[in-house]
């Protein structure tokens, strides 16, 4: 059974290990991922985002279908990747010790 | 060379004469002893933000409050008529805390239409007076209506909700806001409701952090690697265009860079991608387009784009000129740790864009809010030690100077009232 719409099948490789729909769990799916993994997710959605875009603002937000919805944690996903990939070349933060800051609210998606 | 203009004395330090130019004794930030006298002198004088009014969305809507510094845990409830009060949360009866969920130091929030003691059932109502009493008839000429919960003052401003644990607040909450703070009140505050919460358990004295807030002079160094390296504008370090301390407030502008007029190379390809990063989405509500709140520019710069204020003694509110803000928030948990929370508000958003846009910027604060965590766990470290105690402070760091000023002020004045 496939993730995601039918248009995208070309991002449904990653749909298994990144539709995910909290940050708690998409930031630690970061800290457990190389960084090829996170660039190869990077560079699919990148490509795709306007298309992804289009495809998601179709619907309103408290009434999307499963897979716009998917697609949506999806590409919260490549933003969860974004620093990791651009900026830090890994999942973590230099010199950041056993900091931690715990998304406790986030509005639902 | 200077970008922005100092004050006629010369620099910000000097403009507020009492503020000194020497080093800064930082003994307040690693001794239990100040610690305990922090808990009477500041945390049960002082008006404490506690929420939004938006968690209390009805009648019967509530959360718990726990603050340890003040050895309580607080209820606020929502009454039948609308009205905000908050209680200790305590029962009547015999102690018992009164309102929490499986875990009792820990918070909660729901919506009741009455408080029951989980011990032996006495029940009171939103308004705090005791409803029900299990086997009244054992007890002896008990009146119930001496037995309700008691009151915690309460009061409201600009949406945010504020208590006072005093027997009698010292000055009212508007008063003891001042005209410097309550200028903001025009931001469409109660139009940003979405919410984006973070928690953190800090090991380091509250003081260090707000420290590690209000001033930027760690920047440049600091955050350097978040910027792509043709981003250049920091490079000569921070100036702050703006500072200003009123009573024990402060509060202080920064340029605010615009990623939006910056060319491609200078701006996360990602960020320009979503149109969020750092400072935030790009597009504003529709209904803020044209909205210019003065308060938010009180040395009258019109290009910032950034004002943090920080409400004595532990809440920070920093605004942005695109329609969002975030909230800080420390709670002392001992003289070497606290509890940060921190909330980011924006409308809610349009379409999914929005949401990815908001989502950016919630994930590329978390970074920059960790590296600063991390350096401040690491001065408590140090200073816990007590070989140093002084520290020079510069003119990029005059708030820090005011705010260890003021945490010293408020325990001399009430050690000589005692
Ligand atoms: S302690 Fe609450 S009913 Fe006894
Ligand atoms: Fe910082």
């Amino acid at each position: 059974m496939t993730k995601l719409p039918d248009q995208f099948s070309d991002l449904e490789p990653f749909a298994a290990t990144w539709c995910l729909p909290t940050e708690p769990e998409r930031w630690a799916r970061r800290q457990e991922s190389s960084i090829d993994e996170m660039r190869q997710l990077y560079e699919a959605v990148f490509s795709r985002y306007e298309a992804i875009l289009a495809y998601v603002d179709r619907f309103p937000l408290d009434d999307m279908p499963e897979e716009a919805r998917n697609l949506i944690h999806l590409t919260t996903s490549f933003v969860m990747v974004s620093f990791p990939v651009e900026v830090w070349n890994g999942p973590r933060i230099p010199d950041t010790g056993h900091a931690t800051l715990e998304r406790a609210i986030s509005p639902a998606v | 060379m200077a970008r922005f203009p100092k004050p006629a004395e010369g620099s910000w330090t000097e403009h507020y004469p009492g503020l000194g130019t020497g080093p800064v004794s930082y003994a307040d930030s690693f001794t239990p002893e100040f610690f305990e006298l922090e808990r009477e002198a500041i945390f049960r004088r002082t008006w404490l933000h506690v929420g939004r009014v938006e968690q209390l969305a009805r009648a019967g809507s509530y959360f718990t409050k726990e603050i340890a510094v003040a050895r309580t845990s607080v209820v606020v409830v929502r009454d039948t008529d609308g009205k905000v009060r908050a209680f200790h949360n305590i029962c009547r009866h015999r102690g018992n805390k009164l309102v929490w969920t499986d875990f009792p130091q820990q918070e909660t929030s729901g919506v009741s239409r009455q408080m029951v003691c989980k011990y032996h059932g006495w029940r009171y109502g939103l308004d705090g007076a005791c409803t029900f009493v299990q086997q009244e008839s054992e007890f002896f000429d008990i009146d119930r209506a001496e037995y309700g919960l008691v009151p915690v003052h309460c009061d409201i401003w600009a949406g945010f909700i504020f208590i006072n644990l005093g027997r009698v607040p010292e000055q009212s909450l508007r008063e003891s806001l001042g005209p410097m703070v309550t200028a903001i009140e025009d931001y469409p505050f109660e139009r940003l409701t979405h919410r984006y919460g973070f928690r953190s358990s800090v090991a380091a004295n509250w003081k260090l952090m707000v420290d590690g807030l209000q001033e930027q002079y760690h920047a440049p160094i600091v955050h350097r690697n978040q910027r792509p390296e043709n981003f250049d504008a920091h490079a000569a370090g921070f100036e702050a265009p703006h500072y200003q301390i009123e009573g024990p407030h402060r509060m202080f502008n920064s340029p605010g860079i615009r990623p939006w007029e910056l060319p491609d190379d200078q701006i996360k390809p990602s960020e320009r991608l979503v149109r969020g990063g750092l400072f935030g989405p790009w597009d504003p509500p529709d209904f803020f387009a044209d909205t210019q709140v003065a308060g938010m520019r009180p040395g009258g710069h019109e290009r910032v784009g950034v004002a943090l204020f920080e409400i004595w003694p532990n809440f920070g509110i920093q605004l942005w000129e695109r329609g969002w803000y975030h909230t800080y928030q420390h709670w002392p948990t001992s003289h070497d740790s606290h509890i940060f929370e921190w909330n980011m508000y924006f409308a809610p958003p349009r379409h999914a864009s929005d949401l990815i846009a908001q989502e950016m910027t919630a994930v590329s604060l978390k970074e920059f809010a960790l590296q600063d965590d991390s350096l401040i766990e690491t001065i408590q470290l140090t200073l816990g030690s007590g070989g140093l105690t002084e520290f020079p402070l510069g003119d990029q760091e005059v708030l820090c100077r005011h705010l260890h000023k003021t945490a010293d002020e408020w325990i001399t004045e009430f050690k000589n009232r005692a």
